[in-house]
């Protein structure tokens, strides 16, 4: 039997693996697919929650996220795009122009 | 027989007009040949205008529309002016930044536009769903404005960091609201509100509060989640830094201030005690890391963050005092810093030069009236009267006091007193000082003499005549009691 819990410990352990992955990951693609990760472990939290709660706003929800998701890794790469025309690289350890 | 909800348009009129604004912007000046720049500026202050009418009666309202998605009352209505006179300072500061030549220069507008009205839907939020696509449409454009200046390495390297810190923060954001959905059951804030009175809350609605907390202090760059203010703002262009820097950090204050103290209002002593440390932490690193800094942006930038640590005070503070402190700091901010941002631009040129404190030696013999309007918006950020930064800084820390938060107010005291030396050595450079090579001569335009009045007239005015601004401000915050 697969319970509300099984759903949000696969959902938290989602999100911490995309979490870590944005903070040790030093390339560009790798740290916008641990981005999606995360996002879509809070998808996965929200539907869980929709179906337990018998509501449908997380649902909505959830579809907000997937298209806002989706702009903004078409922004991401775009400008990752331009960095690497400047540079030739997307190691984010190789772009540091300026000193965190 | 489906039911359609009742749609009041005229309730999110502001937002649409400049959604409009920047629709006929991206349209229009595809067909203009010359003086692309000019004519898509004057289309979007008249956009920014009208948007301003069509706020005016919200001061009266309070209710909401779309099935409770929106809120229009006197908070969304002082906040959307504060936005609007964001965008629009931006607006005019911006004109001779750019150039004709440049395939494209328009879009800048655009987004200008496009960002001001994720910010107002952002302010106006009723629901974490409204409040999360008002920050992304802010956000999205924004990090493409960060990245705006062609070929410039700094620029892009300062969009992708935004890009990356601002992606990552929004997931906190989600997962905090995926959190309190499940324990509340909806993510409207009349819902939260329910719930939480009710008192049957469990951990993992406080920690759905905590994690919308790191979200927020994400947006209003609080340490430790300020790693990628300073080089963002060093980065971007110099208009945009300053919109980010009033106009970004007012949306976010807006809805972090509604969110706390409308849904989560119950959890106040909860979440008192993270943002004590978080401005106390906010202040000291802030203002302790700009004093070592020489680029002037990157100062200013940690300046940004030290001021984000005051208006924290306010939200601890918690009395309808302290967040109207809250908006009247953030309204003297604005004038303040889009002012000291437009010089920058100003000094900086187009080629984002001379951006070094050095650069600024000797202004007041080549600029004298330059100087005079840099040093003013200096006297205001480091809160000294009769300026509008000293009358943010006094309601914010009364405010905390009457409270009994006495050693918060000691370390915003204190680090206020610090910032005065990193403040004024920039002054020290203009008067005292001679500038070893001879000075660019400084382009100045119309457009640009015009905001850096406003800012200065405003800056001044709400200083020396803040009774009524005050009162707005208390009035405004009504509605979250």
């Amino acid at each position: 039997m697969v319970t509300l819990q099984h759903y949000l410990f696969l959902s938290a352990v989602l999100f911490t693996l995309g979490v870590a992955g944005v903070m040790i990951r030093r390339n560009l693609i790798v740290i916008l697919m641990s981005l999606e990760l995360m996002l879509n472990a809070v998808n996965l939290s929200f539907i869980a929650f929709a179906k337990y709660l018998d509501s449908i706003e997380g649902q909505i929800f959830v579809l907000f996220i997937m298209v806002v998701a989706a702009a903004e890794v078409a922004v991401g790469l775009a400008i990752g795009v331009a960095v690497f025309r400047q540079r030739g690289t997307v190691d984010v350890n190789d772009i540091n122009l300026m000193k965190w | 027989m489906i039911q359609f909800p009742v749609v009041n348009l005229g309730g999110i009129l502001p937002a649409l007009i400049l959604c409009i604004a920047g629709l006929v912007v991206m349209l229009a000046c595809l067909f203009v040949k010359r003086g692309t720049v000019t004519v898509a500026a004057i289309m979007s202050a008249i956009g920014i205008l009208a948007a301003g009418a069509a706020n005016s009666p919200l001061r009266v309202l309070n209710e909401t529309a779309f099935s409770g998605l929106v809120s229009l009352d006197p908070y969304s209505w002082f906040f959307n002016f504060l936005i609007l006179i964001a965008t629009g300072l931006t607006v005019l500061a911006s004109v001779r930044y750019l150039s004709d030549d440049e395939p494209g220069a328009y879009e800048y507008f655009v987004l200008l536009l496009f960002s001001g009205a994720g910010m107002m839907f952002m302010v106006s939020g009723n629901h974490l769903l409204t409040i999360f696509v008002g920050l992304e449409t802010l956000s999205i454009s924004i990090y493409v404005l960060a990245g705006i200046i062609p070929k410039n390495p700094k620029s892009s390297e300062a969009a992708l960091k935004y890009l990356i810190l601002g992606g990552f923060s929004s997931g906190i954001f989600l997962y905090g609201a995926a959190l309190l959905y499940g324990s509340a059951g909806s993510t409207g804030l009349p819902a939260l509100t329910e719930y939480f009175k009710a008192g049957t809350f469990g951990p993992m609605a406080l920690a759905g509060m905590g994690l919308l907390a790191i979200g927020f202090a994400f947006k209003v760059s609080a340490v430790p989640f300020h790693m990628w203010t300073p080089d963002v703002y060093e980065g971007a262009p110099t208009p945009i830094t300053g919109f980010m820097s009033v106009g970004v950090k007012a949306a976010a204050f807006a809805a972090f201030v509604r969110v706390f103290f409308d849904a989560l209002g119950e959890l106040q002593v909860n979440w008192t005690e993270i943002l004590w440390v978080l401005a106390a932490l906010t202040m000291i690193l802030g203002n302790l890391a700009a004093i070592v800094q020489d680029n002037i942006k990157r100062m200013l930038a940690y300046s940004s963050i030290a001021h984000a640590g005051y208006i924290l005070i306010g939200m601890v503070a918690g009395t309808e005092l302290g967040t109207a402190g809250v908006l009247y700091y953030l309204l003297a901010y604005t004038f303040t810093n889009i002012g000291a941002f437009g010089v920058v631009a100003l000094v900086g040129s187009k080629r984002e030069a001379n951006v070094h404190i050095d650069d600024y030696r000797g202004l007041a013999k080549s600029n004298p009236l330059l100087a005079l309007v840099m040093s003013i918006f200096l006297f205001s950020l480091a809160g000294i009267p009769p300026t509008a930064g000293f009358v943010g800084k006094f309601a914010i820390f009364s405010a905390a006091i009457a409270q009994g938060y006495i050693w918060l107010v000691v370390i915003g005291a204190l680090t206020s007193a610090a910032s005065v030396y990193y403040y004024f050595r920039v002054v020290m450079k203009m008067y005292m000082e001679v500038p070893e090579t001879t000075p660019a001569r400084l382009e100045f335009s119309p457009s640009m003499i015009l905001a850096l009045g406003i800012a200065v007239i405003g800056v001044v005015y709400i200083g020396i005549f803040p009774t009524t601004y005050l009162n707005l401000a208390l009035e405004s915050v009504k509605p979250l009691f």
